[in-house]
């Protein structure tokens, strides 16, 4: 078996290392050691596993219990496994209750999650006041790397200007689109988006001919299909997110209107859904699982093996998530938040990007590069085959944090323990 | 407002109001007849479009038009005799309780059988494109959800209103004794009317199929909307359901075009707007069973 190589070596560094972990701790600790042992590490797993972002979290959990079922296959973190509690986050009053239950009832030790921006700002608050670390795998809005965050939230998960600044740089070199229409989630990450668009339209020189705040979970969008028309610009600048993508791609094709489509950020699932021949469009994509790099390949084999189905974007996010905060807390040699917050500022590791990520100790934001993705059309090997990467972003020569936001643009100051 | 741009919403209008009364009509007539708040009735509509990406492959997508509303319907039907049917003597909130846990149980069903993953669906070849008829544009699917829905009303009403069953089930909404004391059992016409519904909401799932992503969550604000054209047409009428969904579609398809954030929010506003004014709804009429 191909990947029962990948976990062996894995599963020998993990052991390796907790050997060495517990060879340096002195003899006198030891049953304290061993009682530890039988006691996992808990992480409180926040998806959405319902309404209009559910398309995503179901891959989050599965992603999660891969990650967790490899870690503790490998002999766990410090000798402890870890355990996932998952919980649905629908909206931020239902984040909060969950999280808050996690850390006093479960006495979770992390939490991870959040696909919608306004559930993770609302959690990062629960992880503050609690001190207890939150990696965000899912959630973009800026302001939560920017003016919201905190010394306990790490962001895997790209900004929105990461996004929007990976796609600008494309339309910059390839295309040359002077009037723009924009849809807009009427919601914390819609509203964060389209700020960011308005900045690169003004880089680009382009106008906004026109611009709707579109409801989440919007069944029809005819009529905005029609104003689109009836405006006639260059390209319609798609921030919608979730499942309401696929339902605007779907119908927009079916107005087969002639103008492009383009958007900073999209979820592989939501193009699987719409189908190659409804998607269209050029958009920023975090992760794709046919990515041509070893790591890529590992996870994907695994992910499919062990579920029937290649893993989404989303998969990528809180499996990534998951092992860094592994890689942390092996290195911290505890789960004391502060000492685990220092070692996530450290760690440096791959995951499927072909350079190595880290968090940055400023805003906490994981610094990779991104991908300018255009829908495949012909030769598909299958459905999910849906992708064709037309741009690295940065590229390879170019430092990463060029299309992280600066200090300027989206400023954080958190308050370090 | 040019008049073109006005004819091309006011269309659309039409449209989105024809989905609305297919999806209202099931959930009204079930009122009507059993006195219970469907709440399974977004979840019909997913079952609808699920039977339909499901059975494409093999028979194409228009006999789903036929095929997938029988097996939605037989599911109702089926739902109906071996539960609903014991709580009608109970306290009216059993009814909704039930179908409210039902909708989540089958919400369930749904990704525990086709996974949360959405399933890829296009419209039929056929019905690919848009006609431009003088300087309307507009797609031609959309005009064949327009004509689907007007036949099947049409049907509908012509089965409430002219065949003796029909009249069996418009007599057994108003006075239910009457009925049994002519000797006709309503067990049987209860099982049909669930059924009936359960099928309306099926149509419309599969004309929404290639439209809306069809995932386990495609169902949660459908349920939603169908209630309220119901409460602004009158619960239990035909033609408050008609007026009602054809009301709600234009004002969504003009509040899009001028004020786009108030779009869901305006089909509250004129149920609120509605209710003040009528309070058993447009064409609601006094019910002596159910006051």
């Amino acid at each position: 078996m191909k990947s029962g190589k990948g976990i062996s070596r894995r599963g020998f560094l993990k052991v390796a290392g907790t050997t060495a972990a517990v060879a340096g701790t002195s003899g006198i600790f030891a049953p304290a050691i061993l009682k530890a042992q039988q006691q996992p590490i808990k992480i409180g797993h926040l998806v959405p596993l319902t309404g209009f972002l559910s398309p995503m979290g179901d891959y989050a959990a599965k992603a999660g219990k891969l990650a967790i079922e490899e870690i503790n296959a490998g002999g766990g973190v410090l000798g402890r496994p870890l355990e996932t509690i998952v919980d649905d986050e629908t909206n931020p009053g239902v984040g909060v209750q969950k999280a808050t239950k996690m850390i006093q009832q479960d006495k979770v030790d992390f939490l991870l999650g959040t696909v919608s921006s306004a559930v993770c700002l609302a959690v990062m608050e629960v992880a503050e006041r609690y001190q207890k670390i939150f990696v965000n795998s899912g959630s973009n809005s800026d302001e939560i790397r920017g003016g919201k965050c905190n010394y306990y939230t790490f962001c895997t998960e790209a900004s929105n200007t990461q996004y929007v600044k990976a796609i600008g740089r494309y339309l910059v070199k390839n295309k040359n689109y002077k009037t723009f229409y924009i849809l807009t989630s009427d919601y914390a990450f819609g509203h964060d988006l389209t700020r960011v668009s308005r900045r690169l339209l003004a880089e680009l020189g382009g106008k906004e001919i026109g611009h709707d705040l579109v409801p989440t979970g919007t069944a029809d969008y005819s009529s905005y299909i029609l104003k689109v028309r009836n405006a006639n610009p260059e390209v319609v600048l798609c921030n919608v997110a979730g499942a309401d993508q696929t339902t605007f791609l779907k119908q927009y094709s079916e107005f087969g209107l002639k103008i492009d489509v383009a958007g900073g950020v999209t979820d592989t699932v939501l193009m699987w859904n719409a189908g190659k021949d409804a998607a269209q469009g050029v958009w920023t994509l975090i992760w794709w699982g046919d990515l041509d790099n070893a790591w890529t390949k590992n996870f994907s084999t695994k992910y499919r093996q062990k579920y029937g189905l290649p893993p989404e974007n989303q998969a990528w996010g809180d499996y990534t998530s998951i092992k860094a905060l592994a890689q942390a807390v092996q290195m911290a040699g505890t789960t004391d938040s502060k000492k685990v917050v220092e070692a996530m500022e450290k760690i440096k590791f791959d995951a499927g990007k072909g350079r190595e990520l880290y968090y940055r100790p400023y805003d906490h934001q994981l610094i990779q590069p991104m991908y300018v993705v255009s829908i495949k059309k012909t030769g598909n090997r299958d459905q999910w085959d849906i992708f064709n990467v037309v741009s690295e972003v940065p590229g390879k020569d170019e430092n990463l944090e060029v299309i992280a936001p600066t200090k300027e643009e989206n400023p954080c100051n958190m308050k370090r323990a | 407002m040019d008049v073109t741009t006005f004819l091309q919403f006011f269309i659309n209008g039409i449209v989105l109001g024809a989905i609305y009364i297919l999806l209202a009509i099931g959930l009204s007539i079930i009122f009507g007849m059993i006195g219970i708040v469907n709440l399974t009735h977004g979840i019909l509509y997913m079952l609808g479009a699920y039977a339909t990406v499901t059975l494409a492959p093999y028979v194409g997508f228009f006999p789903n038009l036929v095929l997938s509303p029988l097996l939605v319907g037989l599911l109702g039907m089926a739902v109906e005799a071996a539960f609903l049917r014991k709580l009608y003597k109970g306290d009216p909130a059993l009814g909704l309780l039930f179908t409210f846990g039902l909708a989540m149980f089958l919400e369930q069903v749904v990704r525990a059988t086709w996974g949360t993953q959405g399933i890829p669906f296009q419209i039929p070849a056929a019905l690919r494109g848009a006609i431009a008829a003088g300087p309307i544009i507009y797609s031609k699917y959309r005009y064949f959800i327009g004509l689907c829905s007007i036949l099947v009303i049409a049907g509908l009403w012509y089965f409430l209103e002219k065949t003796p069953y029909g009249m069996i089930i418009r007599a057994g909404s108003r006075d239910p004794d009457m009925v049994r004391v002519l000797g006709i059992s309503l067990k049987p016409v209860f099982t049909a009317v669930f059924g009936l519904g359960a099928a309306m909401a099926a149509i419309s799932g599969v004309l929404a199929s290639p439209l809306a992503g069809v995932e386990p969550a495609m169902g949660t604000n459908t349920g939603t909307f169908a209630f309220v054209v119901v409460v602004i047409g009158g619960l239990g009428s035909f033609w408050g359901s008609v007026i009602s969904g054809l009301m709600v579609g234009e004002v969504e398809s003009f509040c899009i075009l001028f004020w786009p954030p108030m779009a869901d929010a305006s089909k509250f506003a004129l149920m609120i707007a509605v209710l003040l004014l009528r309070p058993r709804g447009l064409l609601g009429r006094r019910w002596e069973k159910f006051e």
